[in-house]
């Protein structure tokens, strides 16, 4: 059954400030980042950043990991007069694209006209994600994980994607195409902070810090904001650009998957999964669509193991056989028939987190709307329809769908 | 390209280097480590495990629980191989499993395990409980090659 919701709102804006190699955006402050985003995004839109009236948070409003996101400061430092919807969604960057599910259901009901969804992150040395779960105080819950050494996000990653080794016999090799094939999708994108291309001997060499995930398996760790703007259709056709048509969007999950990584009890096959089968079926269900309609996918890769695994979960192939078409070169851009490879869907033409950069998944949203508004860099030809990505994380994850209008 | 890189003897962490905290819900099982009983959280109505413990049980929503003493073996359900000491940064060889633990199926724990190279730890091995020493005078189980 469609969507109750289904193409009623789009989102109109996006901005973003430069990109900084971790730690490096000091002294800018993590509101000074949020803002310049957020009136990029306003000026993208072309509305003032006065008639914002909605703040749709993710990351349980976190703005990167120790710092939170507050409607009010964020009012007083840009000014808007009032404002009639401040939400967000629990946990982590699992709902990063379920934030713009939550902005339309504050326009749905008329509660904003305008809402922004923004993250900044800022990883000055004690707010480091790589060692931020380590350095956590321990609490009942963690005490079953913590002391066993999982540290960091990229050591709990590695179990999960050896069990999926165990299970289908996937290999290394095509971590490494992950990594390579979306770094291939970089070399052109000024605010990129890797763009040489990569050799598999150069991923081969990489050192190994949680075996069997190497150090470019592992996201970057940047600096920066992104925000974009959500409104209704009606308002939307009175914006700068095209709308990006928000077709379907979902977030949740299963029990089964749970606290996921934070707890490793995940039963088979859920273990080895990237947590999205319960969202991606239901933005599938939303829309009628399924995984071979999509023009390009911009999915969440901290780790390249999670992009390989949600491949699986959102159908793009067969459960237990994301290897082979890894392997087979289909999540790759090829920039001469502005399409695919070898009949698959593109992965990440913005080069995503592995290798562009990494604001807790909002660089796909942004990618998201210039390919079906026709304007990315790397544009897939026609696109008519894009898969946004929420983070394999602890639930929530999302999805969304994105239309050319 | 899946070549065995030999890394020599897994290493538990330090136990002077860990902590832990607990809560009413958790601190039967804690008890029970000092005593070198390993247990898990059963739910006294069902018999439904559950870890780490939680106030109710998932399946009847009941909040009486057993700590059944168990044979304190179990087999690797999944693993990665770590190589620096996080506390520190040095060169430490230490492997984080996850352990399906025997006599409470679909409890799990992690932990480190010992008794063998690190390359060798494999999916399906078997171990037994090893008792490690941490901070604040707690006994943290962990896991050697059976």
């Amino acid at each position: 059954m469609a969507w109750a919701n289904q193409d009623k709102t789009a989102i109109v804006g996006v901005g973003a400030t430069d990109y900084y190699v971790r730690g490096k955006s000091w002294p800018r402050t993590i509101n000074d980042m949020a803002g310049e985003a957020i009136l990029k995004a306003c000026a993208d839109a072309g509305i003032s950043v006065k008639d914002i009236d909605g703040f749709a948070y993710y990351s349980t409003a976190g703005a990167g990991y120790l710092d939170k996101f507050d409607t009010a400061l964020l009012m007083e430092t840009l000014g808007m007069p009032h404002v009639s919807f401040s939400a967000t969604l629990t946990s982590g960057g699992g709902g990063c694209v379920g934030a713009i599910g939550l902005a339309t259901a504050g326009l749905v009901n008329e509660d904003c006209k305008y809402a922004v969804t923004v993250m900044s992150l800022q990883q000055l040395p004690q707010h480091r994600l790589g060692v931020v779960f380590g350095a956590a105080a321990p609490n009942p819950e963690n005490s079953f994980l913590q002391p066993s050494g999982l540290v960091g996000p990229g050591h709990l990653m590695s179990v999960l994607a050896r069990r999926h080794m165990h299970l289908y016999g996937t290999t290394q090799d095509a971590f490494g195409e992950i990594v390579m094939a979306t770094r291939a999708n970089t070399h052109n994108r000024p605010k990129a902070i890797r763009k040489a291309p990569l050799t598999k001997e150069e991923y081969e060499a990489s050192v190994m810090l949680a075996d069997p995930l190497r150090r470019l398996d592992f996201c970057l760790e940047t600096d920066g904001a992104v925000a974009v703007i959500t409104t209704t259709m009606d308002r939307a056709k009175d914006c700068r650009h095209k709308p990006a048509v928000v077709h379907g969007c979902a977030h949740g999950g299963q029990r089964e998957w749970g606290r996921a990584f934070a707890w490793m009890g995940m039963p088979d096959p859920h273990f080895a999964s990237s947590g999205h089968k319960f969202p991606a079926d239901r933005v599938w269900a939303q829309t009628g669509l399924s995984a071979k309609d999509m023009d390009v996918a911009l999915l969440y890769d901290h780790f390249s193991s999670m992009v390989l695994m949600q491949l699986e979960d959102y159908g793009f192939c067969e459960k237990g056989e994301g290897n082979d078409y890894v392997l087979s070169g289909k999540v790759r851009y090829d920039a001469a028939t502005q399409g695919g490879v070898n009949g698959g869907v593109p992965v990440n033409t913005h080069g995503g987190n592995l290798n562009e950069a990494y604001i807790i998944g909002m660089t796909h949203v942004v990618e998201g709307v210039e390919q079906v508004r026709g304007t990315a860099i790397n544009q897939v030809k026609d696109a008519e329809f894009a898969l946004v990505s929420g983070g394999p994380a602890p639930l929530p994850t999302s999805s969304l769908i994105l239309r050319s209008a | 390209m899946s070549t065995k890189t030999a890394y020599g003897p897994a290493r538990l962490l330090p136990g002077e280097q860990i902590r832990i905290s607990t809560n009413p819900d958790t601190e039967p099982f804690w008890d029970a480590a000092k005593e070198h009983r390993l247990t898990a959280c059963q739910c006294a109505k069902c018999g439904h495990f559950r870890m780490p413990p939680t106030p109710y049980c998932p399946e009847c929503s009941s909040n009486e629980k057993n700590w059944p003493t168990l044979p304190g073996t179990g087999t690797v359900f999944s693993f990665a191989i770590c190589n620096k000491n996080p506390a520190n940064g040095e060169d430490y060889i230490y492997v984080p499993v996850v352990i399906d633990i025997d006599g409470a199926p679909g409890a799990r724990l992690n932990a480190n395990i010992t008794g063998c190279d690190a390359e060798d730890v494999h999916i399906g091995m078997k171990v037994t409980v090893e008792w490690t020493e941490i901070q604040g005078g707690w006994v943290l189980p962990n896991f050697r090659k059976a």
